[in-house]
């Protein structure tokens, strides 16, 4: 018994080692350890070993077991199993489908501006879209009857209810809450009467309002830089000019170098190298009369933008209608 | 408004291409929306010379033209009377546009040839005469571009005047600006004329009863004078800021007005009964016909202009029919005059006008320039009509205007500005637009601004004068120096953040539609009366009809989306649209804004692959998003139930459900009505889902506290039952639940099944209950005993087998 363990050892090691594959490996393994095989051949003959040899015969034969066993796993290490040979797929075929979802490219490029805004410290606030004169107008500096509110063209709901044309009320509202320092910004969307290939009746903007002691407006145009190299990349020229909003004073209008030709002059820029993407201007004291602010004190800026505008230099989007049309094939893009 | 550099360079001498000029206008403050070549319609005219020229047979007044076009020679049909061999005039070749939007092409007339047009100077638009083709002189080379021929050249530059620089609305206001920046002097046009009439008070006279209205009234009168067309250079120079000339009178009215801000108005003196003028307001209900032949019915608060008898012109905004100026006119009073910006601007928007004079008054003109521009008109209606003036100009000013005085202090502008510019420099600026200042001390010092700045009343408005002479350019960038603060941020805003990251993570497209929408939704959507989202806020002056009113319910934009991509073949869909909705209340005169969250699931839930076929979205579909936006918010408590009453009458009374956590409703979902699809042009079946945002947030829980997974096992074990096929699913679990087990940890529908073997009217169902104890793991013996009472009691309590 004790040779007839022997020699399968040899035998079977010498197997195993002249094995060229996988296959030939698992057929060995059948041959040797399979639940016919000569190794279970051999131990049927344990009953016929006498009383005293039977721990001896017993231990060799164990060892012969897991020896083989090693013997086995090494040589699948060196060729693969055969079984997993035979497991395989086409690996280009397409996976099972899965719904891929996400967000309107507006909602992507005001979380943006949030978050630039946030980083700086700002609070995010948000107002009624539905708004009193009053904070639309009135308390910003645009009296009644003033050719300032040519500007922007309103939609009414009655004489003393207009859907706000800017963002802007969001700086009284703010102001009438809080005393100074305030920082805070307030996306959200306005109305005007307008609709063409550059106009929608519903539009998002971004407001911001920064009123302490001491800011002046070289502050404004150190935030606004800040904002612009943030959203474009930090070689985009600025330029800041004169201009008018009723609730700044001083104003300016924002101008950045055209994304598309860089500044050589395009179709998307008439010509000119630039595009306006900002209203901005220290705060008119009148505003802060209206809302109780020492204008002696303290003194802001405020700045305003378009979001659609944003989002159509950054992605190269022609049609500002496009943003509410939600055709899944523009908004899968984003 | 458009400006001509050539009219601009009268005034003043600016040493400076026109682009460099367009710049630093643009950084003033004025900005240059184009920059136009006033000639750029003769790119393509020429000097041509007539070699001979045959009439056309047939034709009373055609001939037939050989041009020397230099170098070339043109045949050139022509119908004027002056075409004759030898003639050198202007020769438009093929493809030469003209002002009015003609194109020059090859062409054949009573079947002769013709490869260009001759043309008069009014069809170039460089001169009036229209009587024939206009006669060159000799001396021009045939061929050479006929703008430089004549040295014709000009810069048109389109001005976007903001509001509040109704000092620029003029030639002269825009060259000042010019000095200004440049730095050099200005000359202001002589207007000086001989006046050999008789006194201006023996011939008229101005009472103003509204001087509230019109702080001033200038009249002049001239006798004598013949109506004709203005001479070229007066129409030149209106023809290159785009306005027509009509006659001599009007032109000099609009050149004076254009070149000084100053409406004028010119009345035929015959025409005014008792020769005066009466500045009054308008009786309530007066009629009054305007020189565009409209008639107007006023408000007692509109100013009107009126002679003796009657009313002549509507102050400020246009002159009346009775009065104008007309072919036979020979007398003429000129009105200049101040008009209260309030006044114009209500009367010009309630009649619907819109005119060059009410623009400007609207905005403010100069109180002060009043004389000059009718002085200058008198010296330019005498040069070109003939004709003499009165002595004098009646001047009525019940009201004086002040220069307002304002301290300025250089350290606080340098403070605002965030500059360091020093005191005398800020004096500069300020002279350098006219502004008179006297020092008070070394930092503050008065200031004077000319009246003609109706801009300027506070010290911010002369920092803004510094700010942009000094140039915004350069003012330095800094940060501002800030105190660190939190406030709370807006949990609504937060929630619909983490509402679109979680809905875009289940596969959702984000859409965002208009917030008005079609008077007629509430119907379309077959609300009640009594549902308050009838109660539509209207916009008074909308864009079109299906953006009438505010919406109050995010169902119509979303069904309108689904409808547009159907349309471009997008079937299969899953979109999300989180907004306000509007509902009016009454006595109230804001709307109550509440923010929804509606989602809309239409076609193939799983789309078709090589491994199997789609997958129609349905009813479960939307529940499993549903049930799985309340998990991803910890949300546990949601219950599903039957709407009852009427609040969702668009679903489908079989397929909706209301979503009810803590005895609140938070939302609603199921299949739309097919009928309410077809309102909306929606062609296949749609499921919704609309949740109120802040009832929804209200169910999230406040914090999560962790809890340990359980130590061990649980055992599962299924039960089905067979029972009638409308006991709802939840009656049964929710029994099984009210058996209080202390071991039943989790209730699970495993299959439902109708049909054969199961008898007609039932069904059987199919569950799994999961058993864990805390304390000890359960053994099978145990848990066979109370599942064996469980199955029990239900077949009692449903009779099921």
């Amino acid at each position: 018994m004790k040779t007839q363990i022997q020699e399968l050892r040899t035998q079977a090691l010498a197997d195993i080692e002249s094995a060229g594959d996988a296959k030939a490996i698992d057929e060995l393994n059948i041959r040797y350890l399979g639940r016919k095989g000569l190794v279970n051949d051999l131990m049927k003959g344990m009953a016929k070993v006498p009383a005293d040899e039977k721990p001896l015969i017993g231990r060799l034969a164990n060892e012969l077991k897991n020896d083989l066993q090693d013997a086995f796993a090494k040589a699948v290490e060196k060729f693969g199993s055969g079984k997993e040979a035979g497991d395989v797929v086409d690996v280009t075929l397409p996976g099972r489908p899965r719904k891929v979802g996400g967000l309107h490219p507006l909602t992507t490029i005001n979380l943006e501006i949030c978050d630039i805004f946030t980083r700086l410290g700002f609070d995010i606030a948000q107002g009624p879209e539905v708004e009193l004169d009053y904070y639309n107008f009135e308390a910003l500096n645009f009296p009644k009857d003033h050719p300032a509110r040519d500007m922007q063209d309103t939609f009414f709901v009655s004489d003393n209810v207009v859907l706000r044309t800017h963002t802007s009320p969001m700086q009284v509202r703010t102001m009438e809450k809080q005393k100074p320092p305030v920082r805070v910004i307030a996306p959200g969307k306005v109305y005007r009467c307008d609709s063409d290939i550059t106009h929608t009746p519903m539009f998002a903007q971004v407001e911001g309002l920064v009123v302490d002691k001491g800011i002046s407006f070289a502050d404004l145009k150190g935030v606004l830089t800040t904002l612009v190299h943030q959203i474009f990349d930090d070689k985009t020229p600025l330029r800041f000019r004169p201009s008018f909003f009723p609730f700044t004073e001083p104003s300016a209008e924002v101008d950045i170098g055209c994304v598309m030709c860089k500044g050589s002059g395009c179709r998307v820029c008439s010509h000119t190298g630039w595009l306006e993407i900002l209203g901005s201007g220290m705060v008119h004291p009148r505003v802060f009369e209206f809302v109780g602010y020492d204008t002696s004190e303290i003194s802001g800026f405020a700045f305003g933008m378009g979001v659609e505008r944003i989002a159509m230099l950054k992605y190269g989007i022609d049609d500002i209608r496009k943003y509410y049309e939600n055709d899944v094939r523009f908004l899968n893009q984003f | 408004m458009l400006v001509s550099l050539k009219w601009l360079q009268q005034y003043v001498n600016v040493d400076a291409d026109p682009q460099e000029i367009a710049h630093a206008l643009t950084m003033a403050g004025l900005e240059v929306e184009g920059v136009h070549d006033r000639f750029a319609h003769l790119q393509k005219v020429v000097v041509g010379e007539i070699l001979s020229a045959e009439p056309v047979k047939k034709s009373d007044h055609l001939q037939v033209c050989q041009v020397n076009a230099g170098g070339q020679t043109l045949q050139v049909v022509c119908g004027a009377p002056n075409a004759r061999a030898g003639l050198k005039a202007p020769l438009a070749l093929q493809g030469a546009e003209f002002p009015d939007g003609m194109v020059i092409s090859k062409g054949k007339l009573m079947g002769q040839v013709s490869e260009g047009m001759l043309c008069s100077a009014k069809e170039l638009e460089i001169g009036a005469n229209a009587g024939g083709i206009m006669e060159l002189d000799d001396s021009l080379t045939p061929g050479q571009n006929l703008a430089e021929a004549l040295i014709l050249s000009d810069t048109i530059f389109e001005l976007g005047i903001t509001p509040n620089r109704s000092d620029c609305l003029s030639m002269i206001g825009v060259a000042r600006e010019l000095a200004a920046i440049y730095g050099v002097e200005m000359t202001l046009p002589d207007a000086s004329l001989p006046e050999e009439g008789g006194a201006v008070e023996d011939v008229t006279a101005v009472e103003i009863l509204a001087p509230d209205h019109c702080p001033r009234y200038a009249a002049r009168v001239i006798k004598g004078i013949k109506i004709g067309p203005s001479p070229d250079w007066l129409a030149q120079a209106l023809l290159a800021i785009g306005i027509r000339p009509i006659s001599n009178i009007v032109d000099v009215t609009n050149y004076v007005m254009m070149e000084t801000g100053q409406p004028l108005h010119a009345f035929d003196y015959d025409l005014l009964e008792e020769g005066r003028i009466v500045v009054r307001l308008a009786a309530k209900g007066e009629k009054f016909t305007t020189l565009d032949s409209k008639e107007n019915e006023l408000e007692d608060d509109m100013l009107m202009i009126c002679d003796g008898k009657k009313a002549v012109a509507l102050a400020g905004v246009m002159g009346g029919l009775n009065s104008e100026i007309n072919d036979g006119t020979t007398n003429v009073l000129i009105e200049s005059a101040h008009f209260s910006p309030m006044s114009v601007r209500k009367t010009a928007k309630r009649l619907g006008y819109h005119t060059e004079a009410s623009h400007r008054f609207e905005r403010g003109t100069d109180h002060e320039g009043v004389l000059f521009a009718a002085q200058r008109a008198a010296q330019l209606m005498l040069q070109t009509a003939g004709g003499v003036c009165a002595k004098g100009a009646v001047d009525a000013h019940p009201v004086t205007v002040e220069k307002t005085e304002i301290t300025l202090s250089a350290s606080r502008t340098n403070e605002i500005l965030g500059t360091d510019i020093p005191f005398g420099q800020i004096v500069k600026y300020l002279e350098s637009v006219n502004m008179e200042v006297t020092p008070i001390d070394q930092d503050a010092m008065k200031v004077l601004a000319p009246v003609y700045r109706v801009d300027v009343s506070r010290p911010e408005d002369l920092m803004e004068e510094v700010a942009r002479l000094f140039g915004y350019d350069n003012i330095p960038t800094t940060w501002p120096a800030a105190t660190m603060e939190i406030h709370p941020s807006d949990p609504i805003r937060d929630f619909g953040l983490k509402l679109r990251t979680s809905l875009g993570g289940q596969g959702f497209r984000e859409a965002i539609n208009y917030s008005f929408v079609g008077a007629d939704t509430p119907q379309r959507l077959m609300l009640a009366e009594s549902d308050k989202r009838t109660r539509t806020l209207p916009i008074l002056n909308p864009l079109t009809e299906d953006q009438a009113v505010m919406r109050t319910s995010l169902l119509p934009g979303l069904f309108a989306s689904v409808a547009v991509n159907i349309n471009y073949q997008n079937k299969d869909l899953a979109l999300f649209e989180i907004g306000k909705t509007f509902i009016a209340e009454k006595g109230r005169e804001l709307p109550t804004e509440i923010e929804c969250l509606c989602l809309v699931l239409s076609g193939a839930a799983t789309a078709p692959s090589w491994q199997g076929k789609a997958v129609r979205t349905d009813f479960f579909e939307m529940k499993g998003c549903c049930e799985a936006l309340m998990a991803d918010f910890h949300i546990e408590n949601a219950e599903y139930s039957r709407i009852e009453d009427d609040s969702a009458p668009y679903l489908v009374k079989g397929q909706c459900a209301q979503i009810v956590c803590q005895g609140q409703r938070v939302g609603v979902l199921g299949k739309v009505k097919p009928e309410v699809l077809k309102k909306f042009e929606v062609k296949q079946d749609v499921f919704v889902a609309e949740f109120d945002a802040a009832a929804l947030l209200a169910a999230v829980p406040d914090a999560l506290t962790y809890q340990a997974p359980p130590r061990f096992p649980a055992t599962d074990r299924d039960i089905t039952i067979v029972l009638d096929k409308k006991v709802e699913a939840e009656a049964v679990l929710a029994h099984v639940r009210k058996m209080d087990q202390e071991w039943i940890r989790a209730l699970e529908i495993v299959a439902v099944y109708e049909g054969e073997p199961v008898p007609e009217g039932k069904k059987s169902l199919s569950f799994r209950i999961t058993y864990r104890s805390d304390s000890t793991t359960l053994q099978d013996k145990e848990v066979n005993e109370v599942h064996e009472r469980i199955g029990k009691e239900l077949m009692e309590a449903f009779g099921a087998a």
